[in-house]
């Protein structure tokens, strides 16, 4: 079955299609960062890329738990939190840690993964490899988090579950502003200084905007690679039906848990990001609104498809950031509107999110993914599709 | 009936929920390779009976034993200990790290349909066999996701065509389990469950809904599995035709206390029996 699925000529041009358009976009990414001029266009396009990525993984990442394992989870904002303050707090300069931790006595780390890479191997190359290094232990603390909390979680179901993971992602806000941590998490203050997306550098080329995209698309890579293999397709059995899935000897359990753990784990990793494109992070922004935000992409690019969390996310960060700014601005094109003023966007954007959910109630993609072996099919008509059915029928 | 070993044992298990006994005192032996029938008329407590045994429920009282080995043991305890209106309440001990959960029940051996068609909706055929494959693979997680285990993915996907091949379900692989026909959902059930590579097959009313045409495929279908497959099989059923055809032994429950048990051709002239599905006209 597998090798006929790779004479398939279609499936042949659209993954040559796929890998051309990554290309182009990779290029066109490098062009932002190093060539083309600052403008009020590009300055406007390049953080709605660098957010749109880190959102499309944060988002694919609760979709992994809400709508593969069927999993009702409100927590993410919780693990994000503890993702960028894992980030933050290992990629705070030592010399900058008096200023960061000013009421902390300079806090309780002296030192941080870049820098100390950065002299070993220069400091760009320590700054590549260390916020690695870090964005890897912000999703691994994340994980272990997940891991604690999925012990007594996991055990119920449907509201309760969100509830109780809403409870603990709040409970995790309020710790990481207990002041008896502070010279760790700096208290309710907020840390700063760490290495963040414009310090990304090879040579004197500029990653800013390629690095997030390259995070992302790897970590959202390894989520389909998850999802298309045996334990995706446990996954999906127990979202289908639970009874059946236990009795068929997949553990409920530990099922659960590892797609929480790994769920987290991708939500801790887009923390990282969202805390190097913030440049600045404090606890009391990873509120439930935030979690309430990523549910709607995921609820607007489809509930149980990736490609239809990544189109969303870069839809919905456009419209908020940028498409819709205008409606805040008092004015359009020049002729001055008494309606548009401070949070009109937010009225705006309200009608449009109950349009879509009233007239595309399973989102833009359902739980279809975006294909382009299938819009090759599709556009290259009758005889295509007749070669294709032949080829998978043998 | 003796010689042969016994797949499993049930004793004396009794099921109740606050003040009703669903399930009274059942005690039952299914030998290997035979097809024994549970039979009885509706709300006799067969399903309950069927979740004592794959964990579902733990019953109140009792002992299950699947090729010897004790699986379910427990005794009333708790708030059950007052409220309890068994009997045998002081022979069983409970033991706790045997209490198994419905997936290691299977990993042991034991596998079931259910009486409403429970197939994964929004997955194809071929998907469906393939995930009940899932159980018994080889692998973890980082081996599955980064294909280090390609091998076994293989040998699991070559087996789930393999055994929809024999079950004549191959040229429905694509499609969604749902999309099938009622009759062809039944066996896709039955075909999921045998991929789970079991020794007991548990069929909870294999035939409901069915017509007779489909029921009397059905009756030949269970002895074919059975053989090829060197199954025991134990079944819940309401289609007196079938279970008086395929069946070598029948117990027979209602009001969840067994009121007979036999081959099919005493059960056929039990008066009991026929009392409890027809009623008993009062004089």
């Amino acid at each position: 079955m597998e090798k006929t699925l790779r004479k398939d000529p279609a499936k042949k041009i659209g993954s040559a299609i796929a890998i051309c358009l990554i290309a182009a976009l990779y290029i066109l990414l490098f062009l932002l960062d190093n060539v083309l001029p600052a403008n009020g266009f590009t300055l406007m396009l390049i953080p709605v890329l660098k957010k749109g990525a880190i959102y499309s993984l944060i988002c694919v990442s609760m979709n992994l738990l809400n709508g593969f394992t069927g999993l009702f989870s409100l927590g993410q904002a919780g693990f994000l939190l503890v993702g960028a303050y894992a980030y933050a707090i290992f990629a705070i300069p030592a010399d900058q840690h008096p200023a960061v931790y000013q009421y902390f006595d300079g806090g309780a780390i002296g030192f941080s993964i870049p820098e100390a890479l950065g002299k070993l191997l220069g400091e760009n190359a320590g700054a590549f490899l260390g916020s690695i290094i870090c964005i890897i232990i912000a999703g691994l603390v994340a994980a272990g988090f997940a891991a604690l909390i999925g012990i007594p979680v996991l055990r119920l179901k449907s509201d309760y579950l969100a509830i109780a993971t809403l409870g603990f992602a709040e409970i995790i806000r309020a710790i990481f502003q207990w002041n008896s941590l502070g010279p760790v998490t700096n208290g309710s203050n907020m840390l700063r200084k760490y290495t963040s997306l414009s310090a990304i550098k090879i040579g004197s080329v500029k990653l800013a905007t390629v690095f997030p995209f390259l995070i992302a698309m790897v970590c959202i890579g390894l989520i389909v690679l998850l999802i298309n293999s045996s334990y995706g397709r446990a996954f999906k059995a127990i979202r289908d039906d639970e009874i059946a899935a236990e009795a068929m000897g997949i553990s409920l359990f530990k099922h659960k848990m590892l797609s929480f753990v790994i769920s987290s784990f991708f939500a801790g990793v887009g923390g990282a990001l969202l805390a190097m494109y913030q440049t600045t992070i404090q606890a009391s922004a990873f509120k439930s609104a935030m979690t309430y935000e990523i549910l709607l992409i995921v609820v607007i690019g489809g509930i149980g498809s990736i490609s239809g969390s990544c189109i969303a996310s870069f839809l919905y960060i456009a419209c908020n950031e940028w498409w819709l700014r205008f409606l805040d601005s008092g004015s359009f094109f020049g002729i001055s509107v008494p309606f548009f003023r401070d949070g009109f966007r937010k009225v705006v954007f309200s009608v449009l999110i109950m349009v879509i959910v009233l007239f595309f109630s399973r989102g833009i993609m359902g739980d279809k993914e975006l294909s382009f072996a299938g819009l090759v099919r599709k556009l290259s008509g009758k005889k295509a599709a007749q070669a294709a059915e032949g080829g998978d029928g043998k | 009936m003796s010689e042969k070993n016994i797949v499993l044992h049930v004793e004396n298990v009794t099921m109740q929920f606050g003040g009703v006994i669903a399930v009274n005192n059942l005690s039952l032996d299914v030998p290997e390779g035979e097809i024994i029938a549970l039979i009885g008329p509706n709300g006799a407590g067969k399903t309950t009976a069927f979740n004592c045994i794959t964990g579902v429920y733990e019953p109140t009282n009792g002992l299950v034993e699947f090729c010897g080995l004790p699986m379910v043991r427990n005794f009333p305890h708790g708030k059950m200990k007052k409220q309890y209106l068994g009997e045998n309440g002081d022979k069983y001990i409970h033991d706790p790290a045997i209490s198994p959960t419905p997936d290691k029940i299977t990993a042991l051996g034991i596998a079931r349909t259910f009486q409403n068609i429970r197939l994964w909706k929004s997955m194809t055929v071929f998907d469906n066999v393939l995930t009940a494959k899932h159980m018994r693979a080889k692998q973890n997680v980082f081996s599955a996701t980064f294909r280090t285990s390609a091998k076994e993915e293989r040998r699991m996907r070559e087996e789930t065509a393999a055994l929809l091949e024999e079950q004549d379900l191959l040229q429905y692989k694509d499609e969604l389990a749902t999309s099938l026909p009622y009759g062809l959902q039944r066996r896709l059930e039955i075909a999921r469950a045998l991929a789970t590579e079991p020794k007991l097959l548990l069929l909870d009313e294999p035939a409901a809904g069915m017509n007779p045409q489909e029921t009397q495929e059905l009756g030949v279908f269970i002895q074919e599995i059975r053989d090829k497959y060197g199954l025991t099989v134990f079944l819940i059923e309401h289609h007196m035709d079938l279970v008086m055809k395929i069946s070598d032994y029948i117990y027979v429950i209602d009001f969840g206390s067994e009121i007979a048990r036999g081959v099919p051709r005493d059960i056929q002239n039990d008066q009991r029996v026929i009392d409890a599905y027809l009623g008993v006209s009062e004089e």
